[in-house]
């Protein structure tokens, strides 16, 4: 099976915030709730790069580590989903997460934030794969399809790139080489404790 | 005629001398000034996020990594756990070996059958609002910390999770009544509940836990003025850190919740503990003991052997009788 994951090309990407839009609306994710954000370091300086950032499917994840009720499990692919039939909604997967990847619908805990939603790799929850339910409440589930999140497949400079880890890394790599520079695989240090080489 | 040369001077100059007067370099090298992620990484210091903008007017989604949210993950999955497992586990052990060994503290005189008015029922009311709120806090505060070892693996996932969602509500909202009995308490009590030299006096005598000898007391002596205390001081670390964490980045950011997270589950971990010896002597660790707030009336031989200075002062401003006390019908 593959070990999938997301590689966000800094060099490529220009902020033009599809990834989050196709999100939004495959997802049909709700009002307030961010899977996925462009995040700009250096903005408006000589230099600045533009990140695509969701959840990043870590190894060893910390959410599922730190949660009381044990919502969270990895999948064959690698994917780290969860249960909303499980989240309490404590917050806790927020305070851990090195990449703020969980989202409440509700912003206050009092009463409750209500159950956590974040990316799930377009590849749905605990649910029967594609049925109504998993969709209501997980979104779109590509990968049971065959697909890749859609985030990765409609980026216009194909920075966002998802996949197969290894594979992901030898295309970025292919890039490093023929253009001479990149600013990194944003987060795999910290998700997946090795980064690429460039 | 003279306009179509100018025109054409203008055209020929676009077409020619642009070029030469927007003279670039030959290259540009994209990568000179640019960020990496492993120069950031390297620059953070502790409690520092990489981060930049983003079109979200949220200022939490400007963080893009936050290595040292792993910190918390640590301390919350390694020596928070272990200090509540131990000093819970730890106190009961101890509370069962002091009955095995000392068994049921008795009333040396045995009952007198006399009475004395030791609380009045708004004193038992807040006793019991804060106990009885108490209670359900820490059986859904547990829940949240072992509940996933301990529960889960017989429950189930299927009535766990709901389970849990009602514990998680339970002490959402019962802490206000909580909060309230604590705050009652202090009010109610904290004039007999001074630390004094009877105190050291109490502690050195072994509170009468050790050995026959009752050390003279007043009305609260040095080990409830310890309980006393701990609950003041726990449940305002408790309600301080527990607003922080019911409203949620209104007060505090991630660091402060963080931190919150740890002060709660540490103090309310040791205010269980506290808490265990408290019930234990408060119900089948000492005879006669119960009725103090269960009925408000205790038995004078047991005041007079644990509350001595109390009583003193009891049967002085009633003039000898005990208060509350009921005539017993002579042999």
């Amino acid at each position: 099976m593959a070990r999938m994951k997301f590689l966000c090309d800094a060099d490529r990407c220009i902020e033009c915030n599809a990834c989050v839009t196709a999100c939004k609306n495959e997802n049909e994710v709700p009002w307030g709730i961010n899977r996925r954000r462009v995040i700009t370091i250096n903005d408006g300086k000589p230099g600045e790069r533009s990140i695509s950032m969701a959840c990043m499917h870590c190894m060893d994840a910390p959410c599922a580590a730190v949660c009381p009720v044990n919502c969270f499990y990895t999948t064959a692919d690698a994917v780290v989903l969860h249960s909303k039939d499980l989240c309490i909604g404590c917050g806790y997967c927020f305070y851990a997460c090195p990449f703020g990847a969980p989202q409440y619908p509700k912003t206050t805990n009092f009463g409750t934030r209500g159950k956590m939603d974040k990316c799930t790799y377009c590849a749905g929850g605990p649910k029967e794969d594609n049925s109504k339910a998993e969709f209501e409440s997980y979104g779109a589930n590509r990968l049971a399809e065959g697909k890749l999140p859609l985030c990765a497949e409609m980026c216009s400079t194909k920075a966002l790139l998802a996949g197969d880890g290894a594979m992901i890394e030898t295309i970025y790599k292919e890039r490093v080489m023929k253009r001479g520079y990149g600013s990194g695989a944003w987060g795999w240090k910290t998700a997946y404790k090795e980064t690429i080489s460039i | 005629m003279a306009k179509f040369l100018a025109a054409l001077g203008v055209v020929l100059t676009l077409a020619f001398g642009a070029p030469v007067m927007a003279q670039q370099p030959a290259s540009v090298n994209p990568r000179a000034d640019s960020v990496t992620e492993q120069d950031l990484l390297n620059a953070l210091k502790p409690g520092q996020t990489v981060h930049g903008r983003t079109s979200i007017l949220d200022d939490r989604a400007s963080n893009l990594i936050a290595p040292g949210n792993k910190e918390w993950r640590e301390i919350h999955q390694g020596i928070m756990s272990w200090i509540g497992a131990f000093s819970i586990l730890g106190m009961a052990g101890g509370l069962l070996l002091f009955y095995l060994m000392r068994g049921k503290i008795r009333i040396a005189k045995g009952p007198s059958g006399q009475t004395i008015t030791r609380f009045n029922s708004f004193e038992r009311f807040t006793h019991w609002l804060t106990a009885s709120t108490f209670l359900v806090l820490a059986a859904s505060g547990l829940n949240i910390t072992f509940g996933k070892f301990v529960i889960q693996p017989w429950l189930g996932d299927a009535m766990f999770g709901p389970w849990s969602q009602f514990a998680k509500f339970a002490h959402n909202y019962l802490s206000f009544p909580f909060m309230l009995g604590v705050v009652l308490m202090l009010l109610i009590w904290v004039r007999d509940n001074i630390p004094n030299g009877g105190d050291i006096a109490w502690f050195k005598a072994g509170g009468g836990l050790i050995g026959d000898q009752h050390p003279p007391a007043a009305r609260f002596n040095g080990g409830q003025k310890v309980i006393f205390w701990s609950v003041i001081l726990g449940g305002a670390a408790l309600t301080f850190s527990g607003l922080m964490l019911l409203f949620p980045f209104r007060w505090a950011g991630l660091e402060g919740l963080q931190l919150s997270n740890i002060v709660h589950g540490i103090v309310g971990m040791l205010m269980i503990a506290a808490m265990l010896a408290h019930i234990y002597i408060g119900s089948v660790g000492m005879e006669g003991a119960f009725d103090a707030m269960g009925t408000g009336e205790v038995d004078l031989n047991w005041a007079k052997e644990h509350h001595s200075l109390w009583v003193e002062e009891e049967m002085a401003k009633k003039g000898g009788m005990p208060a509350g006390g009921k005539p017993v019908a002579a042999e």
